[in-house]
């Protein structure tokens, strides 16, 4: 285990390091530098001063350069400020991680009961599994933003229940949960699939076995079977998807805070890539790219806690 | 059963994006012509399902929305597979250093979330490699280099999985054996063997390539207008949400379907593969 752990994080290290690189270049590669939206912005500004500014800010060096200034700086614990919002970098980003890491625990919570439930159910229940195929096919399908636009049509415009979008600052803790209702319900809606799909073939698999019979045979009450024996070994292939699907989570949340204005990571990214605040986007992108594999890793933990024979 | 659904389901989406031009003349309406006047109207003879926010037919849209939708999902597939077969085939033939290359790479991107790598990769200037800005042919090249550059991955693993077993197999020693190149060994007797699986991969690209091309465009980075895809046709529905719900409905109800089709074509794959029908 130690050495899984020690391993992936070297690994996660090299993976953000390449991805830098190459989101800086994707960035030299966009349309426009802060200073054309500076002048832009300011008629009074004239091309002596822009070139002076982009010599101060050294945006005249070469893109490598810029970079390695950029990692340096990074690596000493100095991270930048925010173009867009005129503030360091990270008193952006913190705010932004937690709300996303709300909206993302919630949804997850959401998406593996509702999907593990309608599995199990399907593969128990004769004529049950319909269901479990139905709703993962419709979860599978559905753009997330649409879902979205359908539940602010629905919830917040036809019957204004709950609100179109926000967080509802200052309003208390109830006020906030009224906010997350419908991207929680958005984001786990559409990560349903996997874990409905996969916990219903593996409880077949598993409710098909000698020790299935034994244990029914034995008397054991039918939810004892179910959920004593035979789910726990299903959980494995199950704890696999969402080691898989913590990247569709995070994309996910790109979508959903979008729609729903809420000021996390992913609508972060979106904003700066959109703002021309390259640093906050670098790093906003680098954030999300470590919390989604440490979740990753999180989840290959676990599955090695619930079956110890993958260590060997 | 699912397989005949599916297809029927895309088949259907295929039918409308070509009669897209017959439906415009026969309609006499002009799908890319702003009509002021005619903004957000409701359901008529003459607009069978409205207008949209610049008055122009939304039936009409969506069609040609097929087009652009349906061919980067097309686009995309054939890309993803290609190269990903390629990628597959290449590792589990070569193996050693080549294999792991390949599949740390194919990790790593499995690994990172894709949304936010899309849009910057989306947000990148086109014009700087020679390319013209704002025209749809190239936004749509754009879209399929760059989901093709995140989709292949997928078909590599199938695919290398796929082929690991087939080459131990005694047909391979005895085509080897019998004086066929490796090339040869690889294309006519590895790759007719593994179509199954590569066909569901393929399969799902292209649902995947649909899902991700609109939520590109709906997020402003994909397609962009006048040019109509079903996912640009849902970018401002912030503001129909109370002007006209029901123009945000069409757009979406037509991804759903073409996406619910690759995935049931897939999922009809795989189970015939497995013998289940």
């Amino acid at each position: 285990m130690l050495r899984l752990v020690a391993g992936r994080l070297v690994q996660i290290g090299v993976v953000l390091a390449i991805l830098s690189a190459l989101v800086w270049l994707a960035m030299g590669l966009m349309p426009g530098d802060p200073l054309d939206l500076a002048m832009a912005a300011d008629p009074r500004l004239t091309a002596e001063d822009a070139a002076r500014l982009r010599a101060l800010l050294g945006l005249d060096r070469p893109l490598a350069e810029r970079y390695l200034a950029w990692a340096a700086a990074v690596l000493r614990g100095e991270f930048g400020f925010s173009r867009l919002y005129a503030v360091p970098a990270t008193e952006v980003l913190w705010p932004a991680l937690r709300s996303t890491l709300v909206l993302l625990g919630w949804a997850l919570l959401l998406s593996a009961g509702i999907g593990i439930g309608l599995g199990v159910i399907g593969a128990v229940r004769r004529g049950a599994g319909w269901l479990a195929d139905g709703v993962a096919l419709l979860a599978q399908s559905i753009p997330g933003f649409w879902l979205g636009i359908l539940l602010i049509i629905l919830f917040a415009v036809e019957l204004g229940w709950l609100p179109a979008g926000g967080m509802g600052e200052g309003g208390g803790l109830g006020e906030a949960a009224r906010f997350l209702v419908l991207p929680v319900a958005t984001l786990a809606f559409v990560n349903i699939a996997a874990y409905a799909r996969h916990s219903l073939s593996a409880m077949r698999e598993e409710m098909a076995q000698p020790y299935v019979r034994t244990a029914r045979m034995k008397g054991l009450p039918p939810r004892q079977v179910v959920w004593g024996h035979a789910f726990p070994n299903a959980a494995i292939p199950v704890v696999t998807v969402a080691a898989l699907d913590a990247g569709s989570l995070v994309s996910g949340a790109l979508v959903t805070e979008t729609i729903f204005a809420r000021p996390g990571m992913g609508k972060l990214i979106y904003d700066s890539i959109m703002g021309n605040d390259y640093n906050l986007a670098l790093l906003a992108l680098l954030l999300a790219a470590l919390v989604t594999m440490l979740a990753t890793l999180a989840a290959d933990c676990v599955q090695r806690l619930i079956d110890p024979r993958l260590a060997h | 059963m699912r397989l005949w659904l599916g297809l029927a389901l895309l088949g259907a989406l295929g039918l409308g994006a070509v009669a897209a031009g017959w439906a415009q003349a026969w309609m006499g309406a002009d799908p890319f012509a702003p009509d002021l006047m005619a903004r957000y109207g409701a359901a008529s003879a003459a607009h069978p399902l409205g207008t949209d926010e610049l008055g122009r037919d939304l039936l009409l849209r969506l069609l040609h929305g097929a087009r652009v939708s349906l061919a980067v999902g097309l686009a995309v597939a054939l890309g993803a597979t290609g190269l990903g077969t390629a990628a597959g085939l290449l590792a589990a033939w070569r193996g050693g250093w080549v294999d792991s290359v390949l599949m740390r790479v194919a990790d790593g991107l499995l690994a990172l979330p894709a949304l936010p790598l899309l849009v910057v990769l989306a947000a990148v200037d086109t014009g700087r490699f020679g390319l013209p800005r704002g025209e749809a042919a190239s936004d749509i090249l754009r879209i399929v280099v760059i989901l093709v550059a995140f989709g292949w991955v997928g078909t590599a693993r199938l695919a290398r999985a796929a082929a690991l077993t087939q080459l131990t197999l005694d047909y391979v020693a005895a085509a080897r054996v019998s004086g066929a190149s490796e090339g040869r060994v690889l294309v006519r007797h590895v790759l007719p063997n593994i179509a199954g699986p590569v066909g569901v991969a393929a399969a799902l690209a292209v649902a995947g390539a649909v899902l991700a091309e609109s939520t590109l465009s709906f997020l402003g980075l994909g397609i962009q207008p006048p040019a109509p895809s079903w996912g640009n046709m849902l970018s401002n529905a912030q503001e129909m949400v109370f002007s006209a719900p029901m123009q945000a409905v069409w757009p979406g109800v037509c991804i759903l379907l073409a996406v619910a089709g690759a995935t049931l074509v897939a999922d009809g794959l795989r189970r015939r593969g497995q013998g289940l029908g």
